[in-house]
C-alpha cells in the first residue's frame, strides 16, 4: 500500500509545481478586457467579406477555411481507427435482445423524425444562429443512438453512411477546388453574398456546412455502431 | 475577494485541469484515465474561452443590427474550441476503442496488471 501512497504523493508535489508555475503566467493575463486586435478586424469587417452574421461561422470556415479541413480531416481518421481497431475482433453471436417496451418504441419512433429535423435546422442556419454542421452532425447522431437504446433490432446500413460521409467529404473537397478554378485560391468564397441575415446569403458557408453536418451525423452514428456492437 | 471574482474562471477551468491532471497520474483504471482525458479537455476549452471573454460581452453574431461590436466577445478562441471540442470526441472515441480492445485481450483494465502498461 505504501508505494500507492508513494505515488499519490509524488502526483501531488508535481501537481504543484505545475500549478505554481502555470499561475504565474496566467495572473498575467487580464480578465474580462479586449486582448486580440486579429478579433475586433473580424467583428468589424467579418459581414462585408464574408456575408455571415455568425462571426464565429466565418472565422471556422471561411478565414481559417483549412482548419477546418484538417478538423474534418482528423475526425474522419478517428472513425477509420475506430472501425480498424474494433473491426478486426470476430463477432459473436447475436445475443438475445430483449424487445423494448410498446410505450419507449412508440416514443422513439415519434422523437426520431424531430431530432432529425432539429439537427439540419441547427446546420442549415449555421450562419445565422448559434450552431453549425459539427453541432447539427452531434444531434443527428443523438437521434440514432436513440433508436438504437429504444427501438433494440432496429440496425443502421454501415455502407450507406460510409457512402454519405464520403459523398460530403468531396462537396467540401470540391467547393474548394472550385474557387481555386474562379478566383485563384483554395476555398474561396465565389457565389454571392446575399443580404445578410436571410438564409440564402454567406456564399459557400451555408453549403460547406450542410456537407459538415452530414458528415459529422454519419460518422457520429459509424461510431455509435461500432462501440455498441462491442458492448 | 477583489482577486477572486477577478480571476474566478482561470480558477475553475485551471482547477479542472489539475484535477484531469491528478487522476491521469494517479489512476490505474484505464476508464478511469480516459475520463480525466475528458475532464482535461473541458478544462482547456473552458480557459481558452475565459480568457477570450470581455465583461457584459455579447456573443459575436450579428442577429440585432443595434448590437454594439465593440461589446463582442473575441470570435478568435470560440473558433479554436470549436476545434478542440470536435478533436477531443475524436479522441475520446479513439481512446475507447482501444480500451475495448486491451480488455478483450488482458480481459482487465487494471494498468498494473497488463505486462506492456505498467505504470
Amino acid at each position: 500500500m505504501s508505494n500507492i501512497r508513494m505515488r499519490n504523493i509524488i502526483g501531488l508535489i508535481l501537481l504543484f509545481i505545475i500549478a505554481f508555475a502555470v499561475i504565474l503566467s496566467i495572473i498575467e493575463i487580464p480578465f474580462g478586457i479586449p486582448k486580440t486586435t486579429v478579433g475586433n478586424y473580424y467583428i468589424n469587417n467579418g459581414i462585408d467579406e464574408t456575408g455571415a452574421v455568425n462571426i464565429v461561422t466565418s472565422v471556422v470556415l471561411n478565414y481559417r477555411g483549412y482548419d477546418t479541413l484538417g478538423e474534418v480531416t482528423i475526425l474522419l481518421i478517428a472513425a477509420l481507427g475506430l472501425g480498424a481497431v474494433l473491426g478486426t475482433i470476430k463477432r459473436k453471436a447475436k445475443k438475445e435482445i430483449t424487445p423494448s417496451s410498446v410505450v419507449l418504441s412508440t416514443g422513439c419512433k415519434v422523437l426520431f423524425p424531430f431530432i432529425l429535423l432539429f439537427g439540419s435546422y441547427i446546420f442549415l442556419h449555421g450562419h445565422l444562429t448559434p450552431g453549425g454542421g459539427f453541432q447539427g452532425g452531434a444531434i443527428i447522431a443523438s437521434g440514432y443512438l436513440l433508436v438504437y437504446l429504444g427501438c433494440a433490432k432496429r440496425r443502421i446500413n454501415q455502407n450507406r453512411f460510409k457512402i454519405t460521409e464520403s459523398l460530403s467529404a468531396l462537396i467540401f473537397l470540391i467547393v474548394g477546388l472550385l474557387g481555386l478554378v474562379f478566383g485563384g485560391y483554395f476555398l474561396l468564397n465565389f457565389l454571392p453574398k446575399g443580404i445578410p441575415n436571410t438564409l440564402f446569403s454567406a456564399g459557400i458557408i451555408p453549403i460547406i456546412y450542410i456537407a459538415i453536418g452530414f458528415k459529422v451525423g454519419s460518422e457520429l452514428t459509424g461510431v455509435i455502431d461500432n462501440l455498441i456492437e462491442e458492448s | 475577494m477583489i482577486f477572486l471574482s477577478n480571476y474566478i474562471y482561470y480558477i475553475g477551468a485551471f482547477g479542472l485541469i489539475l484535477i484531469a491532471l491528478y487522476i491521469l497520474l494517479t489512476r490505474h483504471n484505464l476508464i478511469k484515465k480516459i475520463i480525466g482525458l475528458s475532464i482535461l479537455a473541458t478544462g482547456v476549452n473552458l480557459l481558452i474561452i475565459a480568457i477570450g471573454y470581455i465583461k457584459e460581452g455579447t456573443a459575436p453574431i450579428f442577429s440585432n443590427p443595434n448590437l454594439n461590436p465593440q461589446n463582442m466577445v473575441d470570435p478568435v478562441p470560440e473558433a479554436l474550441v470549436l476545434t478542440a471540442i470536435v478533436i477531443s470526441v475524436a479522441v475520446l472515441a479513439m481512446a475507447l476503442s482501444l480500451a475495448i480492445r486491451l480488455y478483450k485481450h488482458y480481459r482487465t483494465l487494471d494498468m498494473r496488471k497488463i505486462k506492456e502498461q505498467r505504470w
